[in-house]
């Protein structure tokens, strides 16, 4: 088995009010960045996956992230599997 | 026999007196129950109450809904108990799947916290039995995520099915179509932003959510 960083990214789906980001964003012009637009927040969660390759990791994520870390009525998630950096020996 | 309401205490919750001492004054018993049980006391309806459950990490109600009570509870209505989750309460039950939808953040940027009219658009719940249809009631909202979203098929299903229990007469946070409260096919869950215990006492501001109360045990015998 190997240990697999992973990343979610969990954003809120297009069209879903987002009032942090737009306080964010109206906060931008008084520092000079006029130019920023479309502020959304989300979360980044980090995890580790013990399993025996990528695919079995991000297989993993997906359905934590089906079954927690996202309400599929308003949010997304964009998975991301590092490559191993160490191995389980 | 006085009916028994189960007031279902998450960590983070906080408004679990506030209803015990409403439905008391209504003549029902009640029974705070610890969101760690994995079942029920032998009580005629359930409550879930405000407040932030698990303090609402991940997002309001996404870890309370994994709490072992939360079985029982599904057992519950699966057996046609009335249940009533109240502003984070509503929050747990779309989470846990047992009301369509989801309380996305208000649309303004604020947190929440004013007496606002609902308006009752369905007599034909466990939580309006007692009240008319069109009948308008004053009652406090106290809430961040309270926006009403679904997706559209699923709001024209609740349209259809007059699933819509409460609507906003003035909507405070941009929740869909004005809703505040909806209930699930069988009518005998229904979720609601706004807090009727706290409309219990004319020294409360409103003793407008009585109505909603007493449904609600009216509704036990029923069940009998």
């Amino acid at each position: 088995m190997t240990t697999f960083d992973v990343l979610v990214e969990v954003r809120l789906r297009p069209g879903i009010a987002d009032p942090e980001g737009a306080t964010v964003e109206r906060a931008l012009p008084a520092l000079g960045f006029g130019g920023v637009r479309g502020v959304r927040m989300g979360k980044a969660i980090r995890f580790e996956v013990e399993a025996a390759s990528a695919e079995e990791a991000r297989r993993t994520a997906e359905e934590l992230c089906r079954r927690l870390l996202t309400n599929p009525v308003i949010e997304d998630a964009v998975i991301e599997v590092s490559p191993p950096v160490r191995q389980a020996t | 026999m006085a009916a028994r309401v189960g007031v279902v205490l998450f960590p983070g919750s906080n408004c679990e007196h506030d209803v015990v001492e409403a439905v008391e004054a209504l003549g029902a018993e009640a029974d705070i129950v610890w969101h760690a049980k994995s079942a029920l006391p032998d009580v005629d309806a359930v409550v879930l109450p405000g407040g932030f459950a698990h303090g609402d990490y991940l997002r309001p109600g996404a870890v309370a809904r994994f709490s072992p009570v939360m079985s029982a509870v599904g057992d519950f209505v699966a057996d046609g108990g009335p249940v009533v989750g109240i502003c984070n309460g509503f929050q747990v039950l779309t989470e846990a799947g047992l009301l369509p939808g989801a309380l996305q953040k208000n649309s303004g940027l604020k947190f929440l916290c004013t007496m606002v009219s609902v308006r009752v658009e369905t007599a034909n719940s466990v939580l309006t039995s007692a009240a008319e249809t069109g009948q308008v009631l004053r009652i406090p909202i106290n809430h961040f995520e309270g926006n009403y979203t679904c997706p559209a098929e699923t709001l024209a299903e609740l349209r259809d099915q007059d699933r819509v229990v409460l609507r906003y007469v003035d909507n405070p946070n941009g929740s869909t179509d004005s809703i505040a409260g909806v209930c699930n096919e069988g009518r005998n869950v229904v979720g609601l932003m706004p807090h009727p215990e706290r409309a219990s006492d004319p020294l409360l501001g409103s003793e407008d959510g009585r109505v909603l109360l007493r449904s609600l045990l009216a509704h036990v015998p029923a069940l009998r």
